[in-house]
Order: structure tokens, then C-alpha cells, then sequence
């Protein structure tokens, strides 16, 4: 399983890459490969206020929704349109063409609670 | 995932070996799926695809009136089944409830199989033991049994293939015997993926040799493994329905639009008077199959269905169908509105969808 080390993780399989002021996420290969098929992206609205750890999208497989939580605090400043009509970004490339949205951090410090790559590796098992 | 309680079939170190993912289903531990719905679903469609059926359970009925009795049990009319024929068909309760629907096959003159839902066997058994006549034997044979689903188009020839000559499958809903590997297989030429296809039934203890050379044998043709969650989209687009989902104590096989596996011409059997009366005044709600009008999320079970600004029903089944690669599912809606193109407003997460009514199947092969 892919576990890129330049990137932070959640606990809900959400990953996080801090650019500038921005943090872009979108969720793991393990968490892809666990749901299988993504058909639907539900994606934020751009200008949305992201609490962390409340839910802020919906990833849909065949057989059920999952709902993507924020991982940290922020402004929605991106969404990824190309997975309306590509859902399947989302399994193809999660860490790259398949992220979900930016969010212009709230406090750039945020990120060190979340897990590094080493950390998420374990609790993926 | 274990809860202790659930129970796995004879197959179970087979699928985790082979990286099923594994959910409750009916108080069994099922394989989902092995590497992707769409994936299976699909070898389904194309090739061939082999599902884990050994959940459903296995009853069996003999003796001189077990034919009058099960007419008197079942909706549909055994007295038309010659032996090694078998028939879809409902066990109702005095309210005309579905219970259960299930296939009958008739295995000998006074010899009967009953293969019903998983989740349903105990009652079933429970339902028929509290009826049953005198001189009758009424069996569970559900553990002794195991059971595949082989479906798709290259099913033939998977059969040629695993017993090295031209194979005569049995004919739509007929059920025959083969022995293979020493093992004696009862063959149904059945499905529940509106594809070509059979589903077998043997001793549990020979599961995982049937199961490993059939897959063997199957490679060339482009056999898959598949789990609930393939089986699921093919029998939605076939607008098959699921039990627990569609059809409920709650509902009847006239408001489910399957009368035609109803026999209101035998002059007894339980529900019949509901059924009549039913029948002739029309049922006030009406199981019809439906179309998202775009792309978007899937309609799942319990979302609501609105019309014209009014809440109506809720899905009962609902998925993003692989085929037509567009949201599809089914849903019980006031007779008045069950007519072809009307229509309706799926909501999904707060938001309203449009959908329309279609016809049944909701997915034909080109």
C-alpha cells in the first residue's frame, strides 16, 4: 500500500499536503482500495467553513456512501471538479489527480497533530 | 467483524484467502467482494462468475400428499412441475405477507426442495413444521449443503470444459444430477443475474474442491469469483427483488407486481383470500422500477421519493448500475403514480434527484 512520507494522515484515512498557506486533501490508497469503485463524489462548496474532524464530503462506491471528514480547520479555497465527471480518479490516483479539495489552513500548526507517514503506516497495520 | 453469532459457510477460508471482503449478511459472514463490484459484475455479464451460495437454505419435503400440501403452503401451482422442474413462488402468511419467496423444485413424485433465503430458513422451517400434515417428512438439510451460483454467458462451456465432453445443461428451471470428482451435484439451470446459468447443491465437506477447480478450470473463460455486492447490481438491473428489501411481511406478491407466480385458481392455499380480493379491487401501491434522470450519487434503500412536492415512499433497493453505469432502483409509490415515465424526486442527503419510472428490466444486453 502506497503511504507517500511527504504527506500527514487521519485516523478516517483522510491525507493532508500542506502547500503554503494551503493544505490539499484527499483520501488514502488504503482508503481506496478499501471502498473499491468510487462512482460519486459529493464535493464541499468552495467558501465553506471546515471544522476538523466534522464531515465535509461524501465518497460514494457501489455499495455505500462514506462520509470524508476535514481534517483540520479552514476555508474551502478549491474543490476538484474533475471528479464530477471522474469519480474514479479518486482510485486511480488518490494522492495525486484524485484529491477532493483545498483548504486554506486556519493555523499552518494544525497539521502536527495529525499523523505523519510512519503513523498512519501502523494503523493501517 | 465476527459478532460470535454469525455463521460461515464451508467456503470461508476460501474467500479470505482469495481477499474477499467479508460482511454480516442474513446472520452469515458473505464475501462482498473479492476485487470490485463493477469488475465482477461485469464478468458476469461478459464471461462467467461463480457466487457463494451455500447461505440459502436447503428444505426438503416427501410423501404421499406433499404435492397437495405444498399447494396448500405456496402460492404458485406445484401440480405443473413434472419431476426435476421447479418454480418461483411464494410462502405467505393469512394476511398474504410475503414470508418468503423461494424456488420449489420437484425432485421426485413425492419428493420436494425447497431453496429459500438465508436470512428466512428457520422461520420458513418453523412456518412449515406448524402446518404440516399428517404423513409428511419435513427436513432442514440447510447445513448439509453447499452451495455456487455459476452464471454468465461462457456457463456451457465451463460445464464442457470441467467434464471433458459436450454437457446438456438442464433446461430453464429444470434441476438434474451430475457427478463430478466423485461428488454428486444437483444442477438448476437458475440465476438471479438474468443471466445464463445454474446453481448447484452438494455436500458441504466438498466445497472447497468443487469451488478450487472450478475457478482451475475456469481461468480460460475468464471466470471471477464474485460477492453479494455483483450479485446485488446484476438481479437490481433484472428488477429481480431482494427479500428484506422489496419483498417484506408487509408487502404481497400483487403490489410486488409477481402475480404471475400466484395461482388464484387453486382452491386453497394460505393468503389466497387477500390476494383475490387484491387482485380484483388493485392494490393501492405498486413496486416499479426507476431511472436517475442524470449523474450523480446513487439512490440507496430508505432514501425518500418525493412527487410533485409530496413525500410518497422510500427506495427499497437502489444502486449505481454497473451496465448502464447510471443510478437505478426500485420503490413501492401509490398506484396512481405507478405508470411508465412519471416522474419523481429521489432526495438524497437533503438534495432532490430527478428519476423516472421505467420498465421492467432496467438493463437489456444490446
Amino acid at each position: 500500500m502506497n503511504v507517500p512520507d511527504d504527506l500527514y494522515y487521519t485516523e478516517s484515512h483522510e491525507w493532508v499536503r500542506v502547500e503554503g498557506e494551503n493544505a490539499r486533501i484527499g483520501i488514502t490508497d488504503h482508503a481506496q482500495a478499501e471502498l473499491t469503485d468510487v462512482v460519486y463524489v459529493e464535493l464541499p462548496k468552495v467558501g465553506a467553513q471546515a471544522e476538523e474532524r466534522t464531515q465535509i464530503a461524501v465518497v460514494e462506491s457501489v455499495k455505500a456512501a462514506s462520509d470524508i471528514y476535514a481534517p483540520i480547520k479552514g476555508e474551502v479555497v478549491e474543490v476538484n471538479e474533475a471528479l464530477s465527471s471522474n469519480p474514479a480518479l479518486v482510485n486511480t490516483d488518490p494522492f495525486g489527480d484524485g484529491w477532493i479539495f483545498l483548504l486554506k489552513m486556519s493555523s499552518a500548526d494544525d497539521v502536527k497533530q495529525l499523523k505523519d507517514a510512519a503513523g498512519y503506516r501502523q494503523a493501517i497495520g | 467483524m465476527s459478532d460470535g453469532t454469525a455463521k460461515t459457510t464451508p467456503l470461508y477460508e476460501q474467500h479470505q484467502q482469495a481477499g474477499a471482503k467479508i460482511i454480516p449478511f442474513g446472520g452469515w459472514l458473505m464475501p462482498v467482494q473479492y476485487s470490485s463490484i463493477t469488475d465482477e459484475h461485469q464478468a458476469v455479464r461478459n464471461n462467467v462468475g461463480v457466487f457463494d451460495i451455500s447461505h440459502m437454505g436447503q428444505l426438503t419435503v416427501s410423501g404421499a400428499t406433499s404435492a397437495a400440501w405444498l399447494n396448500r403452503m405456496l402460492t404458485n401451482n406445484v401440480e405443473n412441475l413434472e419431476p426435476g422442474a421447479g418454480q418461483y413462488t411464494f410462502l405467505l402468511n393469512e394476511r398474504g405477507g410475503i414470508i418468503d419467496d423461494l424456488i420449489v423444485y420437484r425432485t421426485g413424485l413425492e419428493e420436494f426442495l425447497l431453496v429459500v433465503n438465508a436470512s428466512r430458513t428457520e422461520e420458513d422451517f418453523a412456518w412449515l413444521r406448524k402446518h404440516l400434515a399428517d404423513g409428511l417428512r419435513l427436513e432442514n438439510r440447510s447445513a448439509d449443503f453447499a452451495g455456487l451460483a455459476i452464471q454468465g454467458p461462457n456457463v456451457t462451456e465451463l460445464f464442457n470444459l470441467l467434464f471433458r465432453r459436450a454437457v446438456e445443461l438442464p433446461l430453464r428451471n429444470q434441476i438434474a444430477t451430475f457427478e463430478f470428482l466423485g461428488v454428486n451435484l444437483a444442477v438448476a439451470r437458475t440465476g438471479y443475474t438474468g443471466e445464463d446459468g445454474v446453481e448447484i447443491f452438494f455436500p458441504a465437506e466438498d466445497a472447497p474442491t468443487i469451488w478450487n477447480e472450478l475457478l482451475a478450470k475456469g481461468q480460460p473463460l475468464g471466470i471471477r469469483p464474485c460477492g453479494l455486492g455483483a450479485r446485488d447490481t446484476l438481479r437490481l438491473e433484472m428488477c429481480y427483488p431482494l427479500n428484506g428489501n422489496d419483498l417484506t411481511p408487509e408487502h404481497n406478491p400483487i403490489e410486488a407486481g409477481l402475480g404471475f407466480f400466484v395461482d388464484l385458481g387453486k382452491p386453497e392455499f394460505v393468503g389466497r383470500e387477500v390476494l383475490t380480493r387484491l387482485k380484483e379491487s388493485g392494490t393501492p401501491r405498486k413496486l416499479v422500477p426507476f431511472k436517475m434522470k442524470a449523474k450523480g450519487p446513487p439512490p440507496r434503500p430508505h432514501y425518500f421519493v418525493w412527487r410533485d412536492g409530496e413525500k410518497i415512499s422510500e427506495v427499497t433497493s437502489g444502486t449505481l448500475s454497473p451496465s448502464l453505469n447510471q443510478g437505478i432502483g426500485m420503490a413501492y409509490v401509490p398506484a396512481g403514480d405507478a405508470k411508465l415515465g412519471r416522474e419523481l424526486e429521489i432526495e438524497i442527503r437533503g438534495q432532490k434527484f430527478p428519476a423516472s419510472i421505467e420498465k421492467k428490466p432496467l438493463y437489456k444486453k444490446p
